[in-house]
């Protein structure tokens, strides 16, 4: 029997346990080794890289909402040159995956993003097509099964890497837009990002966010992205990894039986920093109690 | 920089104004390595974002820290059915640059309403060598002015409408004393508009001066990259961001055209 109960395997790649920050929350992780080692952590999926540094939206970026929040950052980072130069060597001795999260506003910013980290120490690449805050590119591509194959195809070509690619729940039918990048060569798929919302100041009569509006997370779209999983996780053949208001133990081991294999964890970083370090704390007694390994559980749930 | 995050005692309660709520919470471990110009980040049963709020005082020796804040939503006003012997879950010292504070320099320090609480800090720093400036909307929302004097710092208090010290604005009193004397520092904390008057001031008479920001925070420590605020440093436009490159800047770097 193994003895860590939360160890698995996911496109190859060894993972000590299914706990990832996601991308966007958890800047380069540097900020977070503050409150904990990040060798503790399954693996990081680091602040959305684009091709060249990118400023991101007008502030106010964030706004709050029953059970969650809307962001509009707009994906703010140094660019792909800066981050494998600045950020991946300080990353590289943390001891936990690195999954490089990459988004393009064009076809060829992708292939070129994917191609420069092909030939460095990141374990896998997660695709951004879904992102709602951005003008061009981002979630123009992952709202069509041509779109978000298209990419799928470029960035398979360019790198020898998993790729994986991150799905917008903002569309009719994510299982259809899951098999067109499993098609295309996607060794797996994470869902879901934020949902399109928007907040209005009623007093000033104007939208709380600058850029109008913004991506939802955090509790309030838990089930949303719970039953998303769960209806890619029966669509495909490729592993995929769910995210989605994750704030507890508890709901990862849900997220898991509708069929997620890694989950990843946003904004219940804000509500609590310490929130992966509780979530593996309560997976190893929930796997001591059931007497299993956890990615036994993996798709398990019964359906009526 | 580390951070810690925990449930510490309240262990005082004030209401100086209306809407306006001080704790003074049991901390040490933050309280030894907290800094003037930083702030705590609160979590509030029921919401999902933390409130951060400036730090008004630390008092090392007793393991405290000093807040006041006020009333603006549904978050804040739980924060304020807050109690003595209530359990307060922080995360904290939080701001990658407080205050700067230089030994023996004299410095103007202006607080605009609510903006004055993490001026306190900073004029128990300098006493006797600071010129306290504070103002507010009227006489009802004046708070902390016991607190300014007993420093030993110079004090003036200013209202919108007079009914309470001289009728005005903080920057009125700050043209007329920078005639009589220049400080090599000026330091301030307030509304938008409050600050870029200061910086305008401060750049007419070449006078260093810091502002300390405020903007709607998501993580508090630098890793979500909500709270942006646009800067201009050597000449480059930067998005900083004001939990962690701040909340206290350079106002050059903010207010790069007055």
């Amino acid at each position: 029997m193994n003895e860590n109960r939360l160890e698995t395997v996911f496109c190859g790649i060894k993972f000590k346990n299914p706990i990832i920050p996601a991308s966007g929350t958890f800047g380069y992780g540097r900020e977070y080794e503050e409150f904990y080692p990040l060798s503790s952590l399954g693996g990081i999926s680091v602040k959305g890289t684009t091709g060249k540094r990118r400023n991101g939206n007008l502030p106010p970026r964030i706004a709050e909402t029953p059970s969650g929040m809307l962001n509009s950052v707009g994906l703010q980072n140094p660019g792909i040159d800066s981050f494998i130069e600045k950020e991946l060597p300080y990353l590289k001795t943390k001891n936990t995956v690195i999954i490089a999260n990459i988004a393009g506003s064009t076809v060829s910013e992708y292939e070129e993003i994917a191609g420069k980290l092909d030939s460095t120490d990141v374990d896998m690449l997660e695709v951004n097509i879904s992102c709602p805050n951005v003008k061009a590119g981002g979630a123009a591509f992952g709202v069509s099964c041509e779109g978000a194959g298209t990419i799928t195809k470029i960035v398979r070509r360019a790198t020898k890497k998993p790729v994986m690619m991150k799905l917008s729940p903002n569309v009719t039918d994510i299982a259809s837009i899951a098999k067109a990048c499993e098609a295309e060569g996607a060794d797996a798929v994470s869902l879901i990002n934020t949902l399109l919302g928007m907040r209005i100041d009623i007093n000033i009569r104007r939208p709380i966010l600058h850029n109008n509006v913004g991506g939802l997370s955090g509790p309030a779209v838990f089930p949303v992205a719970v039953r998303m999983v769960w209806q890619v996780a029966n669509a495909v053949n490729i592993p995929v990894c769910g995210m989605g208001g994750v704030s507890s133990w508890e709901d990862a081991v849900e997220m898991m039986l509708a069929g997620a294999s890694l989950i990843q964890v946003g904004a219940a970083l804000f509500t609590d920093p310490m929130t992966p370090v509780k979530i593996i704390d309560g997976l190893e007694d929930y796997c001591r109690r059931q007497n299993t390994d956890l990615k036994d559980i993996v798709g398990t749930v019964k359906p009526w | 920089m580390k951070y810690c995050q925990g449930l510490y005692p309240i262990i005082r309660k004030e209401n100086p104004a209306a809407e306006v709520y001080g704790l003074v919470i049991l901390c040490p471990e933050i309280a030894a390595i907290a800094k003037c110009g930083q702030f705590v980040n609160i979590r509030i049963d029921g919401f999902t974002l933390r409130r951060p709020v400036s730090i008004c005082e630390i008092d090392r020796q007793k393991g405290t820290l000093r807040i006041v804040f006020q009333i603006r939503g549904k978050g804040t006003d739980a924060m304020s059915l807050l109690n003595p012997g209530d359990l307060i879950d922080m995360v904290a010292p939080l701001g990658g640059r407080g205050f700067t504070l230089q030994e023996g320099a004299n410095a103007i320090i202006i607080g605009g309403g609510i903006g004055n609480p993490p001026m306190l800090e900073l004029a128990k720093f300098y006493g006797g060598n600071a010129t306290v400036i504070s103002g507010f909307r009227n006489a009802a929302a004046v708070i902390l002015q016991e607190d300014f004097k007993s420093t030993g710092a110079k004090t003036f208090l200013c209202t919108n409408d007079g009914t309470a010290g001289e009728k005005g604005f903080v920057t009125d009193i700050l043209g007329r004393e920078l005639q009589t004397h220049t400080p090599d520092i000026i330091c301030a904390c307030g509304p938008m508009p409050m600050l870029k008057g200061v910086a305008a001031i401060a750049k007419e008479k070449g006078i260093r001066s810091e502002v300390s920001l405020e903007e709607r925070m998501g993580c508090g420590v630098g890793g979500c990259l909500v709270c942006a605020c646009r800067t201009v440093k050597d000449g480059e436009e930067i998005f900083a961001h004001v939990c962690k490159d701040g909340p206290v800047f350079d106002s050059k770097e903010v207010f790069p055209n007055e």
